[in-house]
């Protein structure tokens, strides 16, 4: 009760919490190198350079970023519904699914111009059906949608690995994972990068869902039903209704990091591709405040620490991979889990006016 | 005149922002009193007495309590000097029982047994000194509001308390049990308590305390001994200007029958009927309040007639359209045909606080075809929808883009009120009309009440504000348990029967 909880400003709210949370976090994160007996000042140079030092680690950055866009937008769509979305990683993976085996039944018989859309709706349709169960389970019967869509990432991987491995499997593979899809089923890319066309596809679903969320009136029922469900309800919005559409949405958009990941750099379904994306879309959304704009700029953050730190750990060897995932943690940490915590000091320095 | 005044506050001074709830205010309260505090919403007085209670630091100012000055960091301290608060809220845990209860916090020692003893052994030395009997063993849940509101006023005397603030303590109390409370109030004072009232019923201050603070936009603009003074002048002294308490309002012309409820019933969980029975018949053109107290049915009735709950059975005829327990209809439904509902707790179900205001003006009308001209929201229109309402019903600020949180209660209230009072709706139905508004603002409501219902509206107001329903109403109905219990005119219907309906005394 010692210090105001008042709100801040709204700059200090957008843009000078999150610096601050990156900042103590790099604070954390030198020191912790410092211990390891690697100057932090040149970590920080090669992280810094491996992010953005030439056109082939911007590439990648923004690779990376692509999926980070998808699943922090997944995550930021339902939680304007009041809806916690964990289950990124497995829509992400069904998703792939569903833009593989369109890929596979049609890549012969099918241009490419004819073929992505094609792919590209059926990961959708994929990852939103995937998220559609847990939807359901929560609002006809009761089940918490946190605790489903944990346990349908399970389902989800070992699913993938069944049919990689006894279905899908390209005959005479050692390794599970499908035939190569045709030059039809793939995503035009940079040369020497993976940066794809997904990029374009990942911009775009920030201004379809801004457009969604503040200027139609489902997406005004979707964050009254996420303010407020009992107004929500008052105002006639069929909540149970309202909740399978915002997970829909939200699992179409993780969906697409199969496109990002098949269509655009393996060209093949493989095992194990959505790598965490899924749940570090839930830090990629806190930190851009569920806003698409801030997700974007968080997803940048975050595709910039994945080459970053693979350059750094490449260059480093006292620098792990494990520690560069450390460094990653705690940005999340920060930015997420910690998110408050200069507030109060910011509050008594920054005493809002009016 | 030896002794030092129970509480002497100098110039307090608090503001929040720009906005200053408190400028400067000193007033002396002597020991062994029951002092009142009036005053319009956001008039500063439970600002005041939650930097009286530690619950705000001032920004200026100094508090003396018994003529020793004192800081107040938290409630903490405020105990510790012999101040209690009795919240409107109660904060009791209801699987409890009265004496765990009571001896929660202050349980001392390892055994809970030895607390439990010492408990019980005070309360029954406290409840034969004031008159606060309950039964110790019976469980929260099980007690009535009254007999939980004195469960509180224990546990503050308990923790040694010379001082007792009450904040709005009859809201939920039926004339008869508001009575009780002022004879224990009186028996306090006689024990050398002083009392500390805050209400917005003139009526109450007249009955209960011997002087009245009025406050006014932050300031204590006067003080009356309550003996020379009459509920007209402090009315006047809280808004500032003249006010009628009285509605004018010509007789009724009742028209044809928009909504009838039959036998409506509806059944919880656990089997527990909250509306048992209920027969209901509302015509065009006339104001129907339901009466009672708060907890007996009328919150359910609303939610039923409005579509936000199916009943369990009975059936439902609104603007000839039937509704049963297997077509319940839903709340868009019920808007088409018509009816506007102002739901009894605004801030959780009239709006979405960290909506903007000019969103919040169209909760419930989000799908209609002025705000959606194609597929997207006609933002334009839909601020000027807002300024418009702004305008008509005098909400400020008058900015439609400020976050509705952001506007003072009253405010938020005209705002909900604003939206469904405008469209010109063939059924209203209006949960406690004036909760939560000052004043200024009830009369104004009530005039645009009467004005919906001479355009031929049929109005049903559910209301535990007695005066509100004996003024305003055409018909009165009594509901207690469920029940409609009873039907009274309201001229020539005094208070007192209409509270022992409302206790559930049959006539």
């Amino acid at each position: 009760m010692k210090l105001a909880r008042g709100p801040l400003p709204r700059w200090a709210e957008i843009l000078l919490l999150p610096l601050i949370n990156i900042a103590l976090a790099f604070l954390v994160v030198g020191i912790i190198v410092r211990i390891i007996g690697v100057d932090p000042f040149h970590a920080l140079d090669r992280l810094v350079l491996g992010a953005v030092g030439s056109p082939e680690s911007i590439g990648y950055t923004l690779y990376y970023a692509t999926n980070f866009i998808f699943t922090g937008l997944a995550v930021a769509v339902a939680f304007h519904g009041g809806l916690f979305n964990i289950g990124g990683e497995g829509q992400a993976y069904i998703g792939g699914l569903g833009c593989g085996l369109a890929i596979l039944a049609l890549d012969r018989y099918l241009p490419g111009w004819l073929m992505a859309p094609i792919a590209i709706a059926a990961a959708a349709l994929f990852g939103a059906a995937w998220a559609a169960v847990p939807a359901w389970l929560q609002a006809w019967r009761g089940s918490h949608i946190v605790i489903t869509t944990i346990m349908f990432n399970f389902v989800a991987s070992a699913l993938m690995v069944y049919l990689l491995v006894n279905v899908l499997i390209a005959p005479g593979s050692m390794t599970p994972q499908s035939r190569n899809f045709e030059p039809s089923g793939e995503l035009p890319a940079l040369p020497g990068s993976a940066l794809n066309l997904s990029i374009l596809l990942a911009l775009a679903c920030c201004v379809l869902m801004w457009l969604f969320l503040w200027h139609t009136r489902w997406g005004y029922a979707l964050r009254a039903m996420g303010h407020n469900p009992e107004a929500a309800h008052y105002a006639g919005t069929d909540l149970k209704r309202m909740t399978l559409l915002g997970m829909c949405l939200s699992g179409a958009l993780a969906g697409f990091v199969g496109v990002n990941e098949l269509m655009g750099v393996h060209h093949r379904i493989v095992l194990d591709f959505p790598a965490g994306y899924g749940f570090a879309g839930i830090a990629v959304a806190l930190m851009g405040r569920n806003h698409p704009v801030g997700v974007v700029l968080a997803a940048l953050l975050f595709g910039a620490l994945q080459q970053g730190g693979a350059e750094l750990a490449f260059d480093e060897p006292r620098i792990t991979r494990e520690m560069v995932v450390v460094i990653q943690g705690l940005v999340i940490l920060f930015s997420g889990a910690l998110e408050h915590l200069p507030r109060p000091w910011l509050a008594v320095l920054l005493p809002r006016r009016g | 005149m030896t002794a030092p005044p129970a509480i002497e506050l100098s110039s307090i001074a608090k503001s929040f922002g720009a906005v200053r709830a408190v400028r400067g205010v000193s007033l002396r309260i002597e020991s062994g009193t029951i002092a009142g505090i009036i005053g319009e919403n956001g008039a500063g007085k439970s600002t005041l007495m939650s930097i009286l209670f530690g619950l705000y630091h001032a920004d200026g100012g100094e508090i003396h309590i018994g003529g020793v000055p004192v800081r107040m960091e938290s409630p903490h301290d405020a105990i510790a000097h012999g101040i209690g608060m009795v919240h409107q809220h109660f904060m009791l845990i209801d699987s409890f029982t009265v004496l765990e209860n009571l001896v929660l916090g202050v349980e001392g020692g390892f055994l809970l047994s030895d607390g439990m003893a010492r408990t019980r052994a005070e309360v029954e030395r406290l409840s034969g000194e004031y008159g606060l009997s309950v039964n110790l063993d019976a469980r929260v849940s099980d007690l009535s509001v009254g007999e939980q509101q004195r469960v509180e006023i224990l546990k503050v005397l308990l923790r040694g308390a010379r001082i007792l603030i009450l904040d709005e303590p009859s809201a939920v109390l039926t004339p008869q049990e508001t009575d009780r409370l002022f004879l224990v109030l009186a028996a306090l004072r006689e024990r050398g308590v002083t009392v500390i009232l805050i209400t917005h019923k003139l009526r109450e201050i007249m009955a209960a305390t011997d002087r009245v603070f009025v406050m006014r936009q932050g300031e204590l603009v006067a003080e009356r001994r309550t003996a020379e003074t009459d509920p007209h002048e402090l009315a006047e002294l809280m808004v500032g200007r003249k006010v009628r308490l009285q509605i004018d309002k010509t007789p009724t012309h009742a028209g044809s029958v928009m909504l009838r409820a039959e036998h409506l019933r509806l059944v919880d969980g656990r089997g527990v009927p909250l509306l048992d029975d209920v027969d209901l018949e509302l015509r065009a053109g006339e104001i129907v309040a339901i009466a009672g107290v708060a907890g007996n049915g009328q919150t359910e009735l609303l939610q039923v007639l409005a579509g936000m709950r199916a009943p369990t059975s009975g059936s439902l005829t609104i603007c000839e359209r039937t509704f049963d327990a297997h077509r319940p209809g839903d709340p868009a439904g019920r808007r088409a045909i018509g009816l506007a509902h102002v739901p009894e707790d605004r801030l959780r179900q009239g709006l979405v606080a960290p909506f903007q205001a000019a969103e919040t003006s169209i909760l419930g009308y989000q799908d209609e075809p002025r705000f959606n001209p194609r597929y997207f929201l006609d933002r334009p229109a839909i601020a000027r929808h807002c300024r418009d309402l702004m305008e008509r019903f005098d909400v400020r600020p008058r900015l439609p883009r400020l976050r509705s949180s952001q506007f003072s209660g009253g405010n938020q209230q005209k705002l909900v009120l604003a939206r469904e009072m405008a469209q010109e709706p063939r059924v209203l139905l209006v949960g406690q009309p004036t909760r939560g508004v000052d004043i200024g603002a009830i009369e104004f409501i009530h005039r645009e009440l009467v004005k919906a219902r001479d355009r031929g509206c049929a109005v049903l107001v559910v209301s535990v504000e007695l005066d509100e329903v004996l003024s305003l109403a055409d018909r009165v109905l009594v509901m207690f348990g469920g029940k409609i219990v009873g039907e009274v005119e309201p001229a020539g219907t005094d208070e007192r029967r209409l509270g022992l309906m409302m206790a559930g005394a049959s006539e």
